[in-house]
């Protein structure tokens, strides 16, 4: 079985430092890698897209950053039918757009993640192909694509393998999609997704006019049911939560009833 | 495809790290920068036992994003490629010196370059050369000031303190001084706490790291963002050392207006005090502390002076006003309990304090309540026993383990030139460069000295526009405690005004405080003639009469190391996790017709006869290879090896024991951590032992603001001790019903003060740095929905901010890092675009400095206080 090429992100590992992005501009803006691709216009591409995602009310919030390229959807994608022939997929999963047969045709709005651009000058949808001009280079030491070889935190990897191995690091390391379509073998896959789609409920526990620490808070609703102990500034903090009506508990007491409507919660300072 | 044509591969270094560039030399083009794997072949890294682990950083520099950008930096569409002159300006003629920055236009107009002609290098030295000579003969010495930019373009020989000041002394010009700008509350608040002048009020952060990472359980980050001003020149190296802290369970505590990136890469508590009232959590923590008793006792006994009146002052006794945690909660907008809980989990674990973006830096010790901040710091670390295991003030990005007993100079120490009043070559530098038998030649200066004539950067405006301006201080001021004191006025006594401003780098507008005054300052006949020297056609350099076009590091040869200041900030290679000495290559040749600074110097001091006397007889390359031989390296790699291995990693086996900061304070020894400077200054001290202070301990009352004395009269806002006082830039203040919003002005993180910024680079691309609006890249300002919501402000709106300084329009973020009532927006601006007249319109640039405060610290304590400013907001009307 062949090898093929996956790109796994740790949203977690994020801070928005757009090394990646810079990368992927510096490789591919006035330089002609034909016959991979033409020359990126100088500005106003992304084909590494990073989203900015915050959550929380108050001072309870946290921010997670969502670096986006073509997810390598394979030939079942949107944008591989609409092509007609211009855009295939390769042995190794990267999906290339071919030069002479896309010229002219307009490809944006067939991608539903947005990822494909429209280069003005060329005539041409561009997209990221995971660098596929320096992964067939063996010149090119690295063997992984400009934004991962530039992620100062860690958070972009680059994996050569067999589907089956690449199958066993999904379900091990507990990797998701985003927003995955019916039949497509998306090649780009995120951990720690939940800091983008899911929400949590936060808050305080106060013991007279201190924080309650290490106190036990109970969380049941939604079909789902967790305890945790409050930290030193009494704060509790229930993650990757789907929408849904809550009720929080401790020490036999109702802190705080919520409802989840797409973004998360600051259930308040309550007194025990 | 040019993969085919065979790239070369070149080494350079940036203010964001090293990188290696591959090159199409046919085409004279950048193709592609990245970072440098290490090989086998280079030193292996060094590893720390801490809690049963052992760890070893990546074997891979990191950079920042200004780097990963270089390419569209240098080649940007607003490159000088030629030398021009100002439309209007004949030298021999009518100059109209106040129209400047206002552009005029002419058939000869330059279509690039907006009010500007095209005209030959020699014609444009034959203009700068007889003005020089007019102002030697005619006017008079000190009629010429030059002023450079803060960070040049990274290199050791090319470096301001070196081939600026080398044409400096040879021409005869005065110092446009620099104040330390991002150090501000350190060095004229805690240097009379603790001393350390020579370090700009921060002690050494000297193998920090690994008694951190061995013993300390909680960092408080207060003002501290580390991931996105990377320890100024460190990249993300010390990010990995972070995520270590965080696998081994190490508590963080953040103290921010904003929601910093290092908090959102981590997590952690957020306390968010209203600006300017840091100070006040700081003494209610302390207040926890006294009533409760746990604070080191026995250490504040020995190594203090003055506790107990400081402590009669935190408790009320001496001012009627307990600093509690509720009447802290009031004035900081926080939590009483949230003061309380941070007092007590603070005092239960062994915690560093991470008190700015390095050891010290950046900051709230940039703004109006700088000194009363810094010096709250030393006071909470002291009283936590600073120096025992796992308590100090430090904040991860300096310290590695690294070998610094193995010399290589620094960029400060004064390079070609050797100047030892204007950079730190008296230290070390001189006496090898340019020892007896060298060949080489130091030049100095009778002129940009103490007993000559200088010109404070923060003070330009008025030294041009004003008869008589004075202030205290001379420059970085790290001489001695007591040089802060020394009062300076401009014209200086017997000298002449200025009459010829040679600007290298064009900035001001983008990075000073209330800044207006800067383009208002061009704009007289009190200036006759401006040259400026720089790379990019951007910030004030239009307003120049005669432009020299400059060449990047790129398109010349260097040889420095990665993070090393050195000077005022020693040692500051440990930022990086492998000392990287890096020849710099020329990647390719200079674009256009700009030329390289040194060359660009070494034509006018030809003209002026003065050709040799400048260039001791060599080119840029033969002082990097002299440079090169005086250090250390030679005992490692000739200096024709090193060229071919292009980058030399200082190996670790050599290093002394570790001798973490302070620890030699808190256990009463002579000092013992590493570097060149920690002992240079014997006289500061009392038999090699105790602190600069006279006292030789840590004062909370402050003998040398005593001896000075203006304390309780006209310098009220420096107080004897570390103390809460309301800033005069807050809400206290009768402003604050006019300008309601406070806003915090942090260095950038996209941009390295105004470098990357702007230019057409890659960077304006970054959607949290700039955002395009109607063909226009704006600059960004944060803001609470709340405050939003109440202007009819939305997400991506154009808005106007403004205050009785100026007005800047900007590009509204709403967003939930910011509690109601503070707004954010970096400071550093490269472009500087008003629509209307210069100085007097809004600026769709997006330099917040124009809203901010242009005056002192205080009246003696002469800093630049940016950091927070008071504006009013509404949605731009267009």
């Amino acid at each position: 079985m062949a090898t093929e090429r996956y790109m796994v992100m740790d949203v977690a590992l994020c801070h928005d430092c757009n090394n990646c992005f810079m990368a992927c501009t510096d490789e591919h803006a006035d330089n002609d890698w034909a016959p991979y691709q033409a020359p990126m216009p100088w500005h106003g591409h992304r084909w590494m897209d990073i989203l900015r995602h915050e959550r929380g009310e108050n001072d309870r919030i946290d921010v997670a950053f969502l670096a986006k390229p073509c997810f390598q959807c394979g030939d079942s994608a949107p944008c591989a039918k609409a092509a007609g022939g211009a855009v295939k997929t390769r042995g190794d999963g990267i999906v290339e757009i071919y030069l002479d047969a896309a010229k002219g045709k307009d490809l944006t709005k067939d991608c539903p993640y947005g990822s494909i651009w429209w280069n003005e000058e060329a005539q041409l949808p561009q997209k990221c192909d995971f660098c596929a001009h320096l992964l067939d280079n063996p010149s090119w030491e690295h063997g992984v694509p400009r934004c991962v070889h530039s992620c100062p935190t860690g958070a972009l990897k680059f994996y050569t393998e067999e589907p089956a191995a690449f199958a066993k690091r999904v379900e091990a390391e507990g990797l998701s999609a985003y927003k995955p379509m019916d039949g497509a073998t998306p090649h780009v896959w995120y951990k720690n997704l939940h800091r983008f789609t899911k929400n949590f409920v936060t808050g305080g526990v106060l013991r007279g006019y201190d924080w309650a620490e290490g106190v036990e808070v109970t969380l049941e609703g939604a079909g789902v049911k967790q305890t945790q102990k409050t930290t030193a500034f009494g704060e509790y903090k229930f993650d990757g939560l789907e929408d849904g009506d809550y009720t929080l508990t401790a020490e036999g007491k109702t802190l705080a009833t919520v409802s989840l409507k797409g973004a998360s919660v600051d259930a308040g300072d309550a007194t025990l | 495809m040019p993969e085919e044509k065979k790239l070369v591969k070149k080494t350079q270094l940036t203010t964001g790290g090293p990188c290696w560039v591959y090159v199409d030399e046919e085409e004279n083009k950048i193709v592609r920068v990245t970072p440098i794997d290490l090989t086998d072949e280079d030193a292996p890294s060094w590893s720390i036992e801490a809690r049963g682990k052992t760890f070893t950083p990546p074997r891979k520099s990191t950079m920042t994003p200004v780097t990963a950008a270089s390419k569209s930096i240098v080649h940007s569409e607003k490159r000088l490629l030629y030398p021009l002159k100002r439309i209007g300006f004949d030298p021999k003629g009518e100059r109209n010196e106040e129209l400047r920055g206002e552009p005029q236009h002419s058939p000869n107009e330059d279509p690039k370059y907006p009010g500007y002609e095209r005209i030959s290098w020699d014609e444009a030295l034959n203009i700068v050369c007889d003005e020089i000579r007019y102002c030697k003969r005619e006017v008079g010495p000190a009629s010429i000031v030059i002023e450079p930019s803060s960070h040049h373009l990274w290199g050791f020989i090319n470096y301001r303190h070196s081939v600026v000041f080398r044409f400096m002394n040879a021409i005869g010009a005065t110092y446009g001084d620099h104040n330390p700008d991002s150090w501000e509350g350190w060095h004229w608040g805690a240097v009379h706490m603790w001393g350390y002048s020579g370090r700009l009020g921060i002690h050494e952060q000297t193998d920090g790291f690994v008694d951190c990472i061995q013993n300390c359980e909680m960092i408080v980050w207060w003002s501290s963002d580390p991931e996105t001003n990377n320890g100024i020149y460190g990249a993300f190296e010390s990010t990995v050392r972070r995520q270590w802290l965080q696998e081994l369970g190490v508590k963080f505590v953040f103290i921010d207006p904003f929601y910093n990136h290092t908090n959102a890469l981590f997590g952690g508590k957020w306390l968010s005090p209203q600006l300017g009232t840091d100070a006040a959590l700081a003494a209610a923590i302390a207040y926890v502390w006294l009533q409760e008793g746990t604070y080191d006792k026995e250490f504040v006994a020995t190594h203090t002076f003055g506790f107990e009146e400081w402590t009669k002052y935190i408790l009320g006794e001496s001012d009627g006003v307990p600093k509690t945690p509720e009447w802290a909660a009031e004035e900081c907008r926080l939590k009483a309990a949230d003061i309380r809980a941070l007092a007590r989990e603070w005092a239960k674990h062994k915690t560093m304090l991470a008190a700015g973006g390095k050891g010290g830096w950046g900051g709230a010790c940039r703004s109006a309540v700088g000194m009363d901040w810094t010096r709250m710091m030393i006071a909470l670390i002291t009283m936590q026993g600073i120096g025992k295991p796992g308590v100090n003030l430090y904040t991860t990005t300096e310290g590695a383990p690294v070998d610094s007993d193995f010399y290589f100079p620094g960029y400060a120490d004064g390079g070609c030139c050797g100047d030892p009043e204007n950079s730190a070559a008296g230290a070390v530098w001189q006496s090898r460069m340019f020892a007896h038998n060298t060949g080489n030649h130091s030049l100095v200066s009778n002129l940009s000295t103490g007993s000559g004539a200088h010109i404070p950067r923060l003070r330009v405006p008025e030294c041009i526009l004003d008869d008589y301006t004075e202030w205290s201080g001379r420059g970085f001021v790290g001489a001695a405690i007591e040089q802060q004191f020394h009062r300076y006025h401009w014209p200086a006594d017997g000298y002449p005004r200025m009459h010829l401003y040679y600007k290298y780098g064009g900035p001001h507008i983008g990075t000073m405080g209330e800044t207006n005054r800067y383009a208002k300052m061009y704009r007289t006949k009190r200036l006759p003639m401006v040259v400026s020297q720089s790379v990019w056609f951007e910030g004030e350099v239009p307003f120049a009469d005669v432009i020299l076009p400059a060449c990047t590091n790129f398109e010349r040869w260097d040889v420095s190391e990665w993070a090393s200041n050195s000077g005022y900030n020693p040692d500051s290679h440990n930022q990086a996790n492998h000392r990287f000495i890096v020849f710099q290559e020329k990647c390719i040749e200079p674009l256009g017709e700009s030329m390289s600074d040194y060359h660009i110097f070494w034509e006018i001091c030809k003209r002026l006869g003065v050709g040799d006397v400048y260039s001791d007889g060599k080119d840029i390359l033969d002082w990097c290879e002299a440079a090169y031989n005086v250090s250390d390296m030679p005992q490692k790699l000739s200096w024709e090896e090193f060229k071919k291995k292009k980058y030399y990693i200082v190996p670790v086996d050599g290093k002394a024991p570790d001798a973490p900061p302070f620890r030699w304070f808190y256990e009463d020894r002579p000092q013992d951590t590493r570097g060149w400077i920690s002992h240079f200054r014997p006289g500061d001290l009392l038999e090699m032992k105790g602190l600069q202070t006279q006292s030789g301990k840590i004062e909370f009352v402050s003998n040398s603001l005593k001896r000075f004395g203006h304390y309780d009269t006209d310098d009220k806002e420096r107080p004897l001790m570390p103390m809460y006082l309301e800033s005069w830039e807050g809400h206290h203040t009768e402003r604050f019903k006019t300008y309601p919003l406070a806003v915090v002005a942090p260095h950038p993180r996209f941009s390295f003060h105004t470098m990357g910024d702007g230019k057409n680079s890659f960077l304006n691309d970054i959607k949290d740095h700039r955002v395009l609006v109607d063909g226009h890249y704006y600059w960004i300002f944060r803001m609470n929905a709340a405050d939003a919501e109440e202007r009819g402000i939305q997400d991506g709106d154009l808005i106007r901010a403004y205050n009785e300084r100026g007005s800047v329009i900007f590009c509204a973020q709403v967003t939930k890092r910011l509690p109601k009532g503070t707004c954010h927006c970096y400071e550093s601006s490269a472009e500087y675009n008003p629509v209307g007249k210069p100085g007097e319109s809004d600026d769709k640039g997006g330099c917040i400095n124009i809203l901010t405060p242009g005056r002192f610290l205080s009246k003696y304590a002469c800093g630049m206080a940016t950091e927070h400013t008071l504006v009013q907001v509404e949605k731009y009307a267009g």
